[in-house]
């Protein structure tokens, strides 16, 4: 190791110390934006690091500057256009693709790899780089195509819907990729350098990941893409094994420990497995659901004015904002209905279920974006206990999350954490009707008393909400 | 098992660890911009495209790195411009919505 060599090393690990504490600083609303910071900070050291030790040590040739400066800017310059323009609600299928890409050059780095060293005469590829190689190829692979179709169905293109889309023989199709590339794995384990079955596992990892993210169904999208984010870390990581770059491992297990975490709290939070919902399809078996207990309950229907002055004269109200708020874009309508109730004194917060929107915390980025102060925003935990005491919960567009179905056996949600909308003096819930939430079960929360149903699409009737409480 | 492959083996799995004791303190609130946060952390693939794109000799090569190049480039800058766009719009007080307006522009 040469003097600048070892320099540049020094700087990864400072780029790696500020992958660390960026994400430490991300612990709290007011030191996340700093956080950020410092992570870009560390990745422009890396990177620049990086370009000055190919430049010098390596001496770079003018055919591999002009690939990488090409590549920058390409790349860069999509990036930043995406990243300026895309709508805070269509941030998952963004943030999606932007992990597809990730994974994708994980993959061409362990495949540009296995290439080269099996062009060599005679070559037999070490057990400790083929094993890092193919489990980067198949990883990275599954992560790019998966991420694709996952992006696609939250976009909600024709060929990839957002239903589910049930594969023929499905679990036979994945169980039998699944074996075609342990197989091949093994045999390059061997010390096979072969390239055809490289490129056969290359084919089935992307398959397979087509296979596993079609049949999963758009809502529960936020788990997978928490998932495939974690998998391109593994796969990043295991680039750094196959080129033996350190900052690559850490910066790779960083994000593949967060991923896992993520990914094993939004399934917590609707309280399922990780791999129930891989499996795919929820609430398949119709027959299952049971019925509605106290079922022929009648639901008591209410007026925009009569909303209104329940709202109004009210002394606290909590917001409960859902899915459906989201879809309606009724973010910032929902920001002026509290302004105008704040000046009359009424003292309003939000209660936010940790799967309220499409992403973990999706629904308070769509709340900040819609100039919501954070310290309105509270987590399921904190504002439980104020429903107790809160004159009108006013839910949103939100369903699954507010079902008290939860709270007794015997129905597809039981155990899952709700808020605990029913507990307060008076509910309205605005819903565009009686459909069923994503769990397809009746929500027994409509029929209770204190309940007035508001039935209007979330941005439209709070338009008419805001007139009325202005009219006042 | 040589001394690099162990230590880089130790490296990994404290850097798991490290990953598990930082990110379970996150609050839910800031589940989507750590999400997206992570996502730009691991466009540090980026260093080993250039790595692969310096020692391409053969069009094949060059054309892979030229991709992984371009496809973790999108994935740093995309990545961080999106997350601190997220970031910004967390206020503890609300801005005049003209202001807010324009930055989201």
């Amino acid at each position: 190791m040469n003097i600048l060599e070892a320099i540049v090393r020094l700087i990864w690990l400072v780029g790696a110390a500020g992958f660390v504490l960026g994400l430490m600083r991300m612990n709290s609303p007011a030191t996340a934006r700093n956080g950020n910071l410092v992570s870009a900070g560390g990745m422009a050291l890396a990177i620049a690091a990086m370009l000055v030790l190919l430049a010098v040590d390596k001496g770079l040739s003018t055919t591999a500057w002009i690939i990488i400066l090409i590549g920058i800017a390409l790349g860069g310059g999509l990036g930043l256009y995406m990243a300026r323009n895309v709508k805070m609600t269509a941030m998952p299928q963004l943030v999606s693709l932007f992990n597809a890409v990730g994974g994708g050059a994980a993959a061409l780095i362990a495949i540009d790899d296995f290439l080269r060293l099996s062009g060599q005469a005679g070559a037999s590829i070490p057990l400790q780089t083929s094993v890092p190689t193919v489990l980067d190829i198949v990883i990275g692979s599954i992560t790019f195509s998966g991420s694709l179709i996952a992006s696609g169905k939250l976009m909600g293109l024709k060929i990839t819907p957002s239903r589910p889309v049930m594969i023929p023989g499905g679990q036979l199709v994945t169980g039998a990729l699944a074996l075609i590339v342990a197989v091949a794995a093994i045999y390059l384990w061997l010390g096979n350098a072969s390239v055809p079955v490289m490129f056969v596992i290359l084919a089935m990892a992307l398959i397979f990941g087509v296979t596993m993210t079609l049949p999963i169904g758009g809502a529960d999208m936020p788990v997978v893409i928490s998932l495939l984010n974690s998998f391109t870390g593994t796969a990043v990581a295991m680039a750094g094994f196959v080129l033996d770059n350190t900052v690559l491992i850490i910066a790779g297990a960083l994000v593949g420990a967060s991923g896992a975490i993520l990914t094993k709290l939004m399934a917590d939070a609707m309280n399922r497995s990780v791999i129930n919902i891989m499996v795919g399809g929820f609430g398949g078996g119709e027959g299952t659901v049971g019925a509605m207990s106290g079922s022929g309950g009648s639901v008591r229907e209410i007026g925009v004015d009569d909303a209104a002055i329940q709202l109004a004269y009210a002394q606290s109200v909590i917001v409960v904002p859902g899915y459906g708020l989201a879809v309606a874009q009724a973010q910032h309508a929902v920001r002026e209905l509290a302004e105008l109730l704040e000046s009359r004194g009424v003292d309003v917060k939000y209660a936010i279920h940790p799967v309220a929107g499409r992403m973990p915390g999706h629904m308070n980025v769509l709340l900040a974006e819609a100039n919501v102060p954070y310290p309105q925003l509270r987590e399921m935990e904190e504002i439980n206990p104020e429903f107790d005491r809160c004159d009108v919960a006013l839910v949103i567009g939100a369903n699954d999350v507010t079902n008290p179905a939860a709270r007794h056996p015997g129905s597809p949600v039981s155990g899952m954490p709700i808020l605990d909308v029913d507990h307060a003096r008076s509910i309205i819930v605005m819903k565009r009707s009686m459909g069923r939430g994503y769990a397809g079960i009746d929500n027994e929360l409509y029929v209770n008393p204190k309940t007035g149903m508001l039935f209007a699409d979330a941005k439209a009737g709070l338009a008419e909400l805001i007139s009325a409480v202005k009219a006042l | 098992m040589n001394p690099e492959l162990l230590a880089a083996l130790t490296v990994f799995v404290l850097a798991i660890l490290c990953g598990f004791a930082v990110i379970s303190k996150v609050p839910a609130t800031l589940h989507t911009p750590l999400m997206s946060g992570a996502n730009s952390i691991h466009g540090i693939v980026l260093v080993g495209s250039m790595f692969i794109a310096a020692s391409a000799t053969d069009t094949l090569s060059q054309f892979l790195s030229l991709v992984a190049v371009a496809f973790s480039t999108m994935n740093v800058v995309g990545g961080y411009v999106v997350t601190d766009r997220m970031l910004q719009m967390f206020r503890k007080k609300p801005v005049a919505p003209k202001a807010a307006d324009e930055k989201a522009a």
